[in-house]
């Protein structure tokens, strides 16, 4: 197996692939290039080989992928990956003029990253928050209503080597732990689940709501609903959780790799117990 | 800022968003303490097939854009087949415009995993997948939360609060591509492939992943099904019309004066949702407005009165998407925003099939050159021509959806396009920095 990757890395690939059902292990590929980028910050060809081999797929299957998602970098990545939207909403309200000044700030086009290797920009698509518009994230946390100069503020910030604190979600870390994160693994920092209160638009309606004593009237908890539930023992109370047949299409599952056996006994035990133990 | 009538204020239906209010809902114990998963105890006290009959009867339709009737769907998961059922729960949240899963999923994470296991419960699936958009991390930090909280309080693993019911649920990160969002091609993804769409049949009700029966359905529907459980079909059919029952988050955005999300029940009008968001900004008169996001076509203000409901937006030549209602006003140009929005499909589209591969490339340079004051009449007619060559020969919707901005706004703003191909209309862009439109570019 390919050699830059740490033997914590590989570990926490045996827990990614035990996530997945037996023989459909090739589900983990896509967290396992969000873990490559963890280690690399990018998806080097180290990292498409490092893939392969642990699906059994050849690189170009892995590659394939690879170059297939926005999210998976081509090539090294700064610390703070900063995205604006630049779709119709965000750009009409002020997220063009807000990626014009970045590109300003940083000297560096869409997709490109700063000499020092700290900054990569680009513009997004729609990132869902077109309440919050104009919207840009660092490192995909967001940053709401931006104009010019705030967002031009966030980068001295960081540049001082502070972390501004997004309008959502929680506070920054760098781009490879957040990478962690889209591998599937929690982020450790204990005060980072409660970061990020609702936003004022996210509210808007139920506010109103409130402030005007407006319900839903007549809901009964209580409500009948059906007959009562099987027993457990009935047969045909839970089908069978096992796979044997190929896909439709007779898209090549992948073939479970050696390794598998050893993988199930980390983090999905539980999973793996569950499934056998039935009838 | 005006302030709505009682009459409008009336449409408000604060079902799904409640407990947005509360802070730390996203918790376990908040949100027990806020009668979380007693719909989740009731549910698996009855049968499973009553649970499907209970959401056929409360009518309950698609939040993802389609409005397939969710009970319907849940019913074509054949049963005693001796296979593997899985529930996938679609949370590739991309659409221009939409704006209501991730809020929901970040203030309210417990109600989509008890609607994931009462789903699950009905369908008889013991694995059950929550695939959330790449860059929604925020979102998904609090949804691996809930998991992790609900299977250490017996909520999710082996035997459910005695039932003898087994589930697991795995949050998995997309990485950033909206053709995920195509339930077929969401499929491919999580086994592992590029995101591209299938050729259906079959279906995922029976060919799904890892070609097993399977159900896809959208956040909003699947946190939507605790409610139906706990109220009954009945009190869901006193929100929302007769056939488009229930509540509905409403993604308003734009020119309004609080932009924000507003539930209401299916067909309220535009005219009610301005009035909820504090009306239009100063300086700003309604020009067009998408009901749905960028691929439901657009409308004027003619449509102020048209209720946003599936069949309302059907009569208006539109549909009603995923009711992410985007508005823009005389400052803003309709032939801009469309340029942006190809931008968006050009950048989105798989590459599968040739109409929305080609096509979409192709009409982005052509609203460019017309941007840019080198339009020619001719022009407007390649647009149609090519939305005509994508529209219903496309793989999937998402080619269909990339000609609803052109057409509609060619549709109802033809005259802005002659206006810059005509010169009346200063070029968006600088006409020198742009490169001639022949052969491939860059």
């Amino acid at each position: 197996m390919s050699e830059p990757f740490s033997e914590e890395t590989r570990q926490r690939a045996k827990e990614i692939i035990a996530r997945y059902p037996h023989g459909r292990e090739r589900s983990a590929l896509l967290p396992l290039l969000h873990l490559v980028q963890a280690e690399e910050g990018y998806v080097s060809p180290a990292g498409i080989s490092f893939c392969a081999e642990l699906l059994n797929l050849t690189r170009a299957q892995v590659a394939a992928v690879a170059t297939f998602y926005t999210m998976y970098k081509r090539a090294p990545t700064g610390d703070w990956l900063i995205s604006v939207c630049t779709n119709t909403m965000c750009g009409v309200l002020g997220g063009d003029a807000v990626y014009q000044t970045l590109q300003e700030e940083l000297g560096v086009g869409h997709d490109e990253t700063t000499p020092d290797g700290v900054f990569t920009l680009e513009h997004a698509e729609c990132l869902a928050a077109c309440d919050y518009a104009p919207v840009m994230t660092v490192n995909y946390e967001y940053f709401d209503q931006m104009r010019p100069e705030q967002a031009r503020e966030i980068v001295a910030a960081l540049r001082r080597g502070e972390r501004p604190q997004p309008t959502r979600g929680a506070r920054l870390c760098p781009l490879k732990e957040m990478s962690l994160q889209l591998a599937g693994f929690p982020d450790e920092r204990p005060e980072a689940l409660a970061d990020g209160p609702p936003g004022e638009p996210s509210l808007a309606g139920v506010r109103l709501a409130a402030e005007h004593g407006i319900e839903v009237p007549g809901f009964d908890p209580a409500t009948p609903i059906g007959r009562p539930a099987p027993t457990p023992a009935e047969p045909g109370h839970q089908a069978p959780a096992t796979v044997s047949e190929p896909a439709a299409d007779r898209k090549p599952a992948g073939e479970p790799p050696p390794a598998a056996g050893g993988g199930a006994e980390q983090a999905g035990t539980a999973v793996e117990k569950g499934r056998n133990e039935k009838p | 800022m005006t302030s709505p009538s009682p009459e409008v204020l009336a449409k408000l239906t604060p079902v799904l968003t409640k407990r947005w209010l509360s802070p730390d809902a996203w918790r376990l114990e908040v949100y027990e303490r806020l009668d979380g998963y007693t719909a989740l105890r009731k549910a698996l006290s009855v049968h499973p097939d009553d649970l499907i009959q209970l959401v056929k009867d409360s009518g309950l339709r698609g939040r993802d854009g389609a409005g397939f009737p969710t009970g319907m769907k849940w019913g074509f998961i054949p049963q005693g087949d001796g296979k593997p059922h899985y529930l996938v729960v679609n949370a590739d949240e991309g659409e221009p415009g939409t704006c209501k899963d991730l809020p929901l999923m970040m203030a309210d994470p417990h109600s989509l995993i008890e609607g994931a296991i009462i789903s699950s419960y009905a369908v008889r699936a013991n694995r059950a997948f929550i695939y959330v958009r790449g860059e929604a991390v925020h979102a998904a930090r609090r949804l691996r939360h809930a998991v992790a909280e609900a299977r250490a309080a017996g909520y999710l693993g082996t035997n459910i609060l005695g039932s003898g019911f087994d589930l697991e649920i795995v949050v998995h990160s997309g990485a950033g591509a909206y053709i995920c969002g195509e339930e077929t091609a969401l499929l491919d993804s999580l086994e592992g492939y590029r995101g591209q769409p299938r050729l259906r049949p079959p279906f995922p009700a029976t060919h799904g992943l890892y070609a097993s029966p399977t159900v896809v359905n959208n956040v909003e529907t699947i946190a939507t099904v605790p409610y139906i459980v706990l109220g009954g079909a009945q009190w869901f059919r006193s929100m929302g019309t007769e056939k488009s029952p229930g509540p509905k988050i409403y993604s308003v955005s734009g020119r309004v004066n609080r932009p924000g999300q507003y539930e209401c029940g299916l067909g309220i009008t535009l005219r009610e949702l301005i009035e909820l968001a504090g009306g239009m900004q100063e300086g700003h008169e309604l020009s067009f407005w998408t009901p749905g996001g960028s691929s439901t076509p657009m409308l004027t203000a003619e449509h102020l009165d048209t209720p946003l409901d599936f069949e309302g937006m059907m009569g208006a030549g539109t549909m009603l998407g995923t009711t992410a209602v985007q508005v823009f006003s005389n400052q803003d140009c309709p032939v801009y925003a469309t340029y942006r929005w190809m931008e968006f499909y050009h950048h989105e589209s798989c590459g599968k099939c040739t109409p929305c591969r080609e096509g979409n490339y192709w009409m982005k340079q052509v609203l460019r050159r017309i941007l840019s004051g080198k339009g020619t009449h001719e022009d407007l007619e390649t647009l149609l021509d090519a939305c005509d060559n994508i529209l219903g020969r496309a793989f999937c919707a998402l080619g269909d959806g990339a000609t609803s901005p052109v057409t509609s706004s060619i549709k109802y703003f033809k005259q802005v396009y002659l206006d810059y191909i005509e010169g009346r209309r200063e070029p968006w862009f600088a006409p020198s920095a742009e490169p001639e439109l022949v052969g491939a570019y860059k």
